[in-house]
């Protein structure tokens, strides 16, 4: 048998390779992309090194009170020492621990979900969780003190709202988009009202229905959560977007997968649940994120109605006589974590992506 | 889509407007339920300098805040018993309305409208703000009157614009508006030198001064040209507890008048010998009963929440950032408006 000698691949060729030639090919391959690039450097010129010199150089780091401010720069000992209350809110300092406990639990539960293979587990891993965590920021119970709703504030607040929305507008999404896909004709035009009813109503207007509203048609006594009334407007109004994102997903399952469900006779729920489901929501993962991305956005509107989230944790302390005119250096920060979150979202969602690629590409 | 959604909040506005008309007046009986439940509940403002702001424990504090800790002194003894629900312009109303809070201390204007179409009645005034302009010191001007000409930043919006125009036009007098949407916006515009005037409330203009680069280099004009009254609201139909709420503020006022201090009240409680005094302090008569409180309910305002001025000082006045001079908000012997009926 001959032998055949591997021979190495030659390198490219040195007109084609070396940061020179990147740049030529990618910044300046024709006069108009040679005009923006020269444009967009002088824009960054323009506009990082003041920010630098404002947020670092000039930036005061030391201090405790608003006379260490004495620099022309950002003033971070405002960030400092509000920093427990952009976090926690009014949430008593004894119990926060509580509150850790919950996100350590939840990067457990994170990292758990990356081996665990069988979906019911994973559920019911879930909910179980879910209950801890309500118990634990909650209390009330097993010996917790109490921490009544309008303690919680800041991130916190945020976070709790947010993970509420994803946890239940979710499954009420699918159902009305099973619903709407559906024969029956009334569940059909009962998830169909209710879906293009709540996206022509702006956010704003249902979490003011369940404030201002929605009180006065209780009876006399009757005081429902502040907290919940948000919280349930915005499961409401996200479940209708959730629903229209995962029929997307329903939509390019080909019918050939249904029919061949039913002719393994299977029942309604056993081919949706099993079969078309998985696949739905796979190719609709890209587009899901997204709407958890607004959603959690979405959550600082919360302000409007009185609640204290991240955001209107920064109009609350710049509010304090002590404390005035810090509003650029809150707003910086609050934009940070943001970004953070909305960041670790989509590279959560690129994961899952990868992770059930099953395509043949 | 946009005419659709445009309807709905149309439509919700009418169920609103409706619905505030027709609140039912709420339990007749604000006062035993405060009793039993063992706490005040209280409307404020989420976030005015020196009117209401919370630190990190959820301890409130400001000169509306005092209202609210004076009625839970008054009625439960402790000015700590208060459940603070903070507000919006726009739910005020409505949280008082419907119940969930018994007392509204939220720098809330009293206006005819106000008083008689919503179903609520106003206990008093705390403070009485009113429109006033801040200029550059470098223009030397010391009056209104001589802001001719000037070039004036003030929040596009608000009913601020239109005393602006008012004022001008009663005075014969010209000027240009600068104006922004938001107050932030105006105190940049100011401070950049877009106009040499800014005009807005007066408190809000002293707390805008204190954020200023150089405060020292402006100064608030002493003319006010609009009326704010701000103060405590509680709903129509229960005037055992309308009353508790008006007299435990008056308490505050007429202790000022009278010298009665939060350091002073235990030694004349002891000591005085002045029947009116007397009287504030539950010694003599029955003014705790006629309002359905305790003899001490006066005394125990006093001690824990401190008099009209002891608390304008620490808020608002000297003792804070914010310096605002008693102005209007001074007793009535100094020349203000600050004036208690008589004790008796």
């Amino acid at each position: 048998m001959e032998v055949y000698k591997k021979i190495e691949a030659k390198k490219a060729p040195s007109s084609s390779v070396g940061a020179i030639i990147w740049m030529r090919k990618n910044l300046f391959s024709s006069p108009l992309n040679t005009a923006m690039t020269l444009l967009a450097i002088a824009f960054l010129f323009w506009v990082i090194p003041p920010f630098i010199k404002w947020a670092i150089t000039d930036a005061n780091f030391k201090g405790t009170t608003k006379a260490d401010c004495t620099g022309d720069g950002a003033c971070w000992v405002f960030i400092k020492v509000k920093l427990q209350m952009f976090m926690y809110g009014f949430y008593p300092e004894v119990e926060r621990w509580r509150v850790n406990l919950t996100y350590g639990l939840f990067l457990v539960v994170i990292v758990a979900f990356k081996y665990l293979k069988h979906s019911m587990t994973k559920i019911a891993i879930a909910t179980v969780y879910f209950i801890i965590a309500f118990f634990l920021i909650h209390g009330g119970y097993f010996g917790l003190a109490e921490v009544d709703t309008n303690k919680w504030g800041g991130l916190m607040l945020t976070i709790v709202i947010s993970a509420v929305g994803i946890i239940f507008s979710f499954p009420l999404g699918i159902l009305f988009a099973f619903g709407r896909d559906s024969k029956l004709p009334i569940i059909k035009s009962i998830s169909v009202t209710y879906i293009e009813f709540i996206r022509a109503v702006p956010l704003i207007t249902i979490l003011f229905l369940s404030a201002v509203i929605l009180p006065l048609f209780f009876p006399e006594g009757i005081s429902f959560n502040k907290l919940l009334r948000a919280m349930i407007g915005l499961v409401l109004f996200e479940a209708a977007y959730v629903s229209e994102t995962i029929r997307g997903g329903l939509q390019a399952i080909p019918s050939g997968q249904h029919e061949a469900a039913d002719a393994i006779g299977l029942s309604y729920w056993q081919k949706m649940l099993l079969i078309i489901l998985p696949q739905a929501l796979k190719v609709a993962i890209p587009n899901l994120v997204g709407v958890f991305i607004s959603l959690f956005q979405n959550t600082t509107l919360v302000l409007i109605i009185g609640l204290f989230d991240l955001l209107a944790m920064v109009q609350l302390t710049t509010s304090d006589a002590h404390w005035l005119g810090f509003e650029t250096e809150g707003y910086v920060f609050v934009t940070l974590v943001f970004w953070v979150f909305c960041y670790l979202m989509s590279k959560y969602s690129k994961s899952l992506e990868n992770r059930f690629n099953t395509d043949l590409k | 889509m946009s005419k659709f959604s445009s309807r709905i909040t149309k439509l919700s506005v009418a169920v609103l407007t409706i619905a505030g008309l027709t609140a039912s007046v709420a339990s007749a009986d604000t006062l035993s339920d405060t009793m039993s439940q063992g706490y005040v509940k209280c409307g404020v403002n989420t976030g005015l300098p020196g009117f209401s702001v919370a630190d990190q424990t959820g301890k409130w504090s400001g000169i509306d805040v005092d209202v609210c800790r004076a009625v839970a002194a008054a009625v439960l003894g402790d000015a700590s018993k208060v459940k603070y629900t903070p507000l919006t312009a726009k739910e005020r109303f409505t949280a008082l309305q419907s119940g969930e809070i018994d007392i509204l201390s939220r720098n809330t204007t009293w206006t005819e409208t106000r008083d008689a179409s919503l179903g609520l009645n106003f206990a008093g005034v705390n403070f009485y703000d009113g429109q006033a302009f801040m200029v550059h010191k470098s223009l030397g001007v010391k009056n209104a009157n001589e802001l001719n000409g000037a070039a004036v930043c003030v929040q596009s919006g608000t009913t601020t614009e239109l005393n602006l125009a008012s004022y001008f036009a009663s005075h014969g007098m010209k000027y240009k508006s600068v104006s922004y949407d938001t107050t932030d916006q105006v105190r940049n515009g100011y401070e950049s030198g877009r106009c040499g005037v800014m005009t807005s409330d007066s408190s809000q203009l002293h707390a805008l001064q204190s954020t200023l680069k150089n405060p020292a280099g402006s100064v608030i004009l002493p003319q006010i040209i609009s009326k704010e009254p701000l103060g405590p609201v509680v709903r129509q139909g229960d005037d055992v507890w309308f009353n508790i709420v008006k007299w435990s503020y008056n308490a505050m006022v007429a202790a000022e008048e009278r010298g009665i201090t939060s350091k002073n009240v235990d030694k004349l409680k002891a000591t005085t010998k002045d029947p009116a005094i007397k009287r504030i302090l539950g010694l003599e008569g029955r003014l705790g009963e006629n309002l359905h409180l305790k003899k001490d309910w006066a005394y125990n305002i006093i001690k824990q929440v401190g008099n009209y001025g002891e608390s304008y000082y620490r808020n608002v006045g000297m003792g804070s950032p914010l310096k605002i001079k008693r102005g209007l908000n001074a007793q009535w012997k100094d020349g203000g408006l600050q004036y208690s009926p008589p004790f008796k």
